[in-house]
């Protein structure tokens, strides 16, 4: 797989998810270096000695970025402490929700917008989505990208100026 | 038997609910003062501009006096949560006190309207007009998967929810109620008591209501609702009130007459003595055993005799006494001296 700024084979493999949708970063050392993603292997020995000290919070505890709610608390509380929760805490908001909605996993009907076909749209990207992190945690990249191009195209609406997922 | 329309002999009244949250804002629960203030000033334009889909009342529940607050509570326009928070928050009322938006209770936005008997379809579309018009103009958060998000799990995706109060005496006295919460439960409904979360059983109403609200679309679930489920419930109570009638006419005639004739007579009424005692002429007159007093004086009574409702009348604090007297008065007003 290659860099998505050079042609230099990509070392770092990012995925974002955000809002629901997934974004994808594959850099080579240079860009990874340049955009502020630390590179596995060539971190500088007094940065890895910080992150072995300080182990990352949310590996230990799972936090929102939007609203700083851990996911002990969400449990506890059985309240989502804001929209964002619900990408950030991923496993455990499936498994929260199914419990409480007896094994529903997906959204049917009326969404913004409200049309059908809005709807029908929304479904094939949903399973696209679900496809591609498959495909992501199986390390088929070849396969991945031909999904985002999918997406893409599924994305690219007739009139907006968003470029997708 | 008297016809009733909308099955109002055994439905006293049906809701439907819609909880929302603004796109990119903190829950309710977890968001700061300022955030919730924020949220009210970014709905107050859409829920009482000139230009809003509903012409309705704005009522801040921060500044109100708890008089207001508990009045609001005892029409059902606002929940117990809502009456007794703290903070930044309100509710926004149509004219005809159908519809109400409560802002800041456990979502930013919930959205309820109320109809006599059962007609939850007449409510869903209302509040889903409402919601159409106005989305464009806040941005619901919403999630690909999961739907509308809300706070609780257990709102998420259509984020509606149905309920009917529905009226069963009989099924009390015949002690099958455990029967109707058992499958009630085994339908993923929720049954609770007059006043709705927590509320115990008053008057012998009970509100059902649908549990899941992710995985079927808002018309699924209301179609569910209204043609499958409630009807169930209603045939039950009304089976069991003709089993009453067969088996033990003269002891209900006796039973409701000596009920409604304590209601004449007496000179102070505590609220769950006249309930009970309203839900049993209640009875009477879906039985066409009370004839002379209309089905629609005595459902008003159940929220005329509230404390609330009776220190607004008054226009001044009652206390218990007082509000004991004032409450006789006014049953012995509406339903003649004996
Ligand atoms: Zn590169
Ligand atoms: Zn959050």
């Amino acid at each position: 797989m290659k860099c998505d700024r050079c042609n230099k084979p990509a070392i770092v493999h990012q995925v974002i998810i955000k809002n629901g949708e997934h974004r994808e970063i594959h850099l080579c050392s240079t860009h990874a270096a340049e955009a502020g993603v630390p590179n596995p292997g060539q971190q500088p020995i007094n940065k890895l000695m910080t992150t072995i000290g300080q182990p990352s919070t949310r590996s230990a505890m799972p936090t929102c970025p939007g609203c700083g709610t851990t996911l002990t608390q969400v449990r506890k509380d059985a309240l989502f402490g804001c929209p964002e929760c619900y990408d950030t805490f991923g496993r455990g908001t499936a498994i929260m929700v199914e419990r409480s909605q007896s094994g529903a996993a997906h959204h049917v009907g009326r969404g913004p917008g409200g049309s059908e076909q809005e709807a029908a749209r929304r479904f094939e990207s949903r399973r696209l989505v679900e496809e591609l992190d498959q495909a992501v945690r199986a390390e088929q990249y070849e396969r991945a990208a031909e999904i985002k191009a999918k997406l893409a195209e599924l994305a690219e609406p007739p009139s907006s100026g968003e470029d997708g997922l | 038997m008297p016809e009733f329309a909308h099955d109002e002999d055994v439905v006293l009244s049906s809701r439907a609910r819609i909880a929302r949250n603004i796109a990119g804002m903190p829950f309710v629960h977890v968001a700061s003062e300022d955030q919730r203030r924020e949220v009210i000033a970014r709905l107050l334009p859409p829920l009482t501009g000139t230009t809003s889909a509903e012409p309705t009342i704005w009522t801040d529940l921060e500044t109100a006096p708890k008089q207001r607050r508990r009045m609001l509570f005892e029409q059902h326009l606002i929940s117990r949560q809502l009456a007794d928070a703290k903070g930044p928050r309100g509710v926004a009322v149509a004219e005809d006190e159908a519809m109400s938006v409560m802002i800041n209770e456990e979502d930013h936005v919930r959205m309820h309207a109320i109809a006599p008997g059962l007609q939850p379809g007449l409510c869903f579309e209302r509040i889903r007009d409402f919601d159409v018009a106005i989305e464009p103009l806040v941005g619901w958060a919403f999630h690909e998967r999961w739907g509308y998000q809300s706070a609780c799990p257990t709102n998420t995706g259509t984020g509606i929810r149905f309920s009917a109060m529905l009226h069963l005496p009989a099924l009390r006295m015949t002690r099958e109620l455990e029967k109707v919460r058992q499958a009630a439960k085994d339908l993923h409904l929720a049954v609770r008591g007059y006043y709705g979360e927590g509320s115990e059983s008053s008057g012998n109403f009970y509100q059902v209501s649908n549990q899941i609200t992710l995985g079927c679309s808002e018309e699924e679930l209301l179609d569910r609702f209204v043609n499958t489920i409630v009807p169930g419930i209603i045939n039950y109570e009304r089976s069991a009130r003709q089993m009453l009638l067969r088996r033990d006419r003269i002891a209900i005639e006796d039973r409701i007459g000596r009920d409604l004739a304590v209601l004449r007579a007496a000179r102070l009424l505590k609220v769950d003595e006249a309930m009970r005692r309203l839900s049993s002429v209640r009875l009477g007159c879906c039985l066409d055993i009370v004839k002379v007093i209309p089905l629609q004086q005595i459902n008003n009574l159940f929220h005329e005799i509230q404390t609330g409702h009776l220190q607004t009348a008054a226009d001044s604090h009652l206390s218990p006494i007082q509000s004991q007297e004032a409450r006789a008065v006014l049953v012995r007003r509406r339903l003649g001296e004996g």
